[in-house]
C-alpha cells in the first residue's frame, strides 16, 4: 500500500520538526520560532536544487558535513536580500520627522540589526550625513551571518541595482546627487569610503544574544517578518532595553507593533509609517 | 494538519472547504472587479488573493475592490489571522504566505516566477496549510505564475478552478495552469463567483 499524500505531509512536517532541533543542537542557530511556512519553502527549494530525496536525508547531510551547513542551508535560512532606501518614503519620514529629535543628543548612536550586505545601513549614512549629523555620529551594523558582514564591509553595491538606487534616492529626499557617492568600477559600485569610517560591523544573534547598548535609534526592517509573534514579542523587548529614553524604533513597511506586547510602551511617530518613539517616563 | 481526518484508515476525507485562493496577473483588476462583488457577505471562508501589481503600487486596488463588494477586501498584513469573510490582497512588493494555523505572513524573499508577490508561492503554502480543505483559482494572466501551485492544491486533494481561457484577457496563464493540472472546473469570468458563493456553502469534497 502507498502512503497517502495526506500522510506523506504529515510526517514531512515531522521531519521539518526534527531539522530545526538538529541544527539548533548541533549548530547552537535557532529557527524554531521563524515563520514555519517561510523556512519550509526555502528548504523545501534547497531539496529539490540539489536533488536530495527527503527532509531526513538533508538532516543527515548537514549533522555531517559543517561546510554544506554553514555555506548553504544557513544561507538559504537567513535571507539577504536587501537595496538601498528600499520604501524612499520611509527614508523622507526619517528626513522630515526623526532628525530633529535626534538632532537633539550631543552624540547619536544608531543601530542597524539585520542590516543583511550593508545596503541600508550605508543609505542611512549618506542621509544623516546630508542632513548634517556626520560628526556626531556612530553606526552600527548587525547581523548573524558572517558571510554578509563580510560583504557589508566591503561597501561594493552592483552596478546593476544603481539606477533604482538613484530614484529611490531621490524619492527619498535626497539633496545631492546619488553618484556623489559612490565610484562606478566594471560591475560594481564602490560606495564612498568615508561612509563606512562611521559604521562598526558585528556578529549579534537577534534569537540568543542581549541588548546591545544604549541606542539613540534601532532599525530593524524585514526582519521580524521571519519571526513568529513569540519571537517578535522578545525582539522588540530586546529592543526596548536598548534604547535611551525617547529613542526611535524603525521597523519594515509591513512591520508593526500592533500585535506586539510593548505596543504601549511606545508612541507611533507618525502615520503611515513604523517608525515608533520610547516613551521618556519609562525604562 | 491536525484538523483533517484524512489520514484516519480509509484514508477518505469528507467536509466543507475551508479556505479560497487566487491568483491573477495582466487584467486582474477587470477580473476581480467580476468576482468579488459577487460574494456574499456571509461567506464562510477567508479568501486570498495574489495579483501581480508594480511594486511601488500602494493599497488602491484593495479600497476600490471594498467599495465594490459586501464582503471586507484589505490588504494582508504581517501575522493577521485569515479570517471568513474577508479578502485579503498581498501588498505590494511581498510574497503572501499562510502559516499551520492560518495566520498571514509576509516575505521578501527573491521574486518567484519574476514576481513578487508570487502565486505560486501563496498556493502552495495555502495547500501546506488547508490541504484538501482549499479551492485554488487561476484567472487571466500572462506568465505561468500559479501553475505549480495549483498543482500543489490538486495534489493535496483540494479544489482546482481555472477561468476559461476564452475569456481571459490574456490567456497564458490559464493556459498553462490547464496544462499542468488536472483542473476541475474551468469557468467563464462571470460565473467564478457565483460558484463559490454555491461550493463553499455546501459542496463539500471527497478525497480519495
Ligand atoms: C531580508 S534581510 C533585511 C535586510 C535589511 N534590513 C533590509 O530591510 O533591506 C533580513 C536579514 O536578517 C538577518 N537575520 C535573520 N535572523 C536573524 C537573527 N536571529 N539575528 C540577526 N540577524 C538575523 C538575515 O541574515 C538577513 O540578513
Amino acid at each position: 500500500m502507498t502512503v497517502s499524500i495526506h500522510k506523506k505531509l504529515q510526517n514531512e512536517k515531522i521531519e521539518f520538526t526534527l531539522l530545526l532541533e538538529a541544527i539548533y543542537h548541533k549548530y547552537g542557530y535557532d529557527f524554531r520560532h521563524y515563520s514555519v511556512a517561510h523556512i519550509r519553502r526555502r528548504i523545501q527549494r534547497r531539496l529539490t536544487l540539489d536533488g536530495i530525496e527527503s527532509i531526513s536525508a538533508l538532516q543527515h547531510r548537514l549533522l555531517n558535513d559543517e561546510t554544506f551547513f554553514f555555506q548553504t542551508v544557513f544561507h538559504d535560512l537567513s535571507i539577504n536580500v536587501t537595496e538601498m532606501f528600499r520604501d524612499p518614503s520611509f527614508y523622507l519620514a526619517v528626513r522630515q520627522k526623526v532628525v530633529p529629535i535626534l538632532a537633539t543628543y550631543p552624540f547619536i548612536k544608531v543601530w542597524h540589526a539585520g542590516c543583511a550586505t550593508g545596503e541600508e545601513i550605508y543609505s542611512m549614512a549618506i542621509l544623516l550625513k546630508e542632513e548634517g549629523l556626520f560628526d556626531r555620529l556612530q553606526l552600527y551594523g548587525t547581523d548573524f551571518n558572517d558571510l554578509v558582514l563580510e560583504k557589508a564591509k566591503e561597501g561594493i553595491v552592483s552596478i546593476r541595482s544603481v539606477k533604482e538606487y538613484t530614484s529611490n534616492y531621490q524619492l527619498g529626499g535626497g539633496t545631492q546627487s546619488f553618484s556623489d557617492y559612490y565610484t562606478a568600477r566594471y560591475s560594481h559600485a564602490l560606495l564612498e569610503p568615508e561612509l563606512k569610517e562611521k559604521i562598526l560591523f558585528a556578529n549579534h544573534n537577534l534569537v540568543a544574544d542581549q541588548v546591545f547598548g544604549e541606542m539613540q535609534m534601532i532599525v530593524c526592517r524585514n526582519v521580524l517578518i521571519y519571526f513568529d509573534q513569540e519571537l517578535q514579542n522578545r525582539v522588540i523587548d530586546l529592543f526596548y532595553h536598548s534604547l535611551c529614553r525617547g529613542g526611535i524604533l524603525c521597523l519594515g513597511a509591513k512591520e508593526s507593533l500592533r500585535l506586539s506586547e510593548q505596543e504601549n510602551k511606545f508612541n507611533r511617530l507618525l502615520p503611515g509609517e513604523q517608525i515608533y518613539q520610547k516613551g521618556y517616563g519609562t525604562d | 494538519m491536525g484538523q483533517t481526518e484524512t489520514d484516519s484508515g480509509n484514508g477518505k476525507a469528507t467536509g466543507k472547504y475551508e479556505a479560497v485562493v487566487i491568483g491573477v496577473s495582466y487584467g486582474g483588476l477587470k477580473a476581480l472587479e467580476n468576482i468579488l462583488p459577487i460574494i456574499s457577505s456571509d461567506f464562510p471562508a477567508p479568501i486570498m488573493v495574489v495579483q501581480h501589481q508594480d511594486p511601488l503600487a500602494d493599497d488602491f486596488l484593495a479600497k476600490h475592490l471594498n467599495r465594490l463588494s459586501q464582503v471586507q477586501v484589505k490588504v494582508a498584513e504581517e501575522k493577521e489571522k485569515a479570517v471568513a469573510g474577508v479578502v485579503y490582497l498581498a501588498p505590494a512588493n511581498y510574497h503572501l504566505l499562510v502559516e499551520d494555523n492560518h495566520t498571514l505572513s509576509l516575505s521578501i524573499d527573491e521574486k518567484v516566477n519574476f514576481a513578487r508577490p508570487a502565486i505560486d508561492v501563496l498556493f502552495e503554502s495555502g495547500a501546506d496549510a488547508w490541504q484538501a480543505r482549499l479551492i485554488g483559482v487561476i484567472l487571466t494572466g500572462a506568465n505561468h505564475d500559479g501553475s505549480q501551485g495549483l498543482q500543489r492544491i490538486k495534489k493535496l486533494g483540494g479544489l482546482a478552478i481555472v477561468q476559461d481561457p476564452q475569456t481571459a484577457q490574456a490567456q497564458a496563464m490559464p493556459e498553462s495552469a490547464l496544462a499542468a493540472t488536472e483542473v476541475d472546473y474551468v469557468l467563464q469570468l462571470g460565473e467564478i463567483g457565483y460558484f463559490l458563493n454555491d461550493i463553499i456553502g455546501t459542496g463539500t469534497f471527497n478525497d480519495q
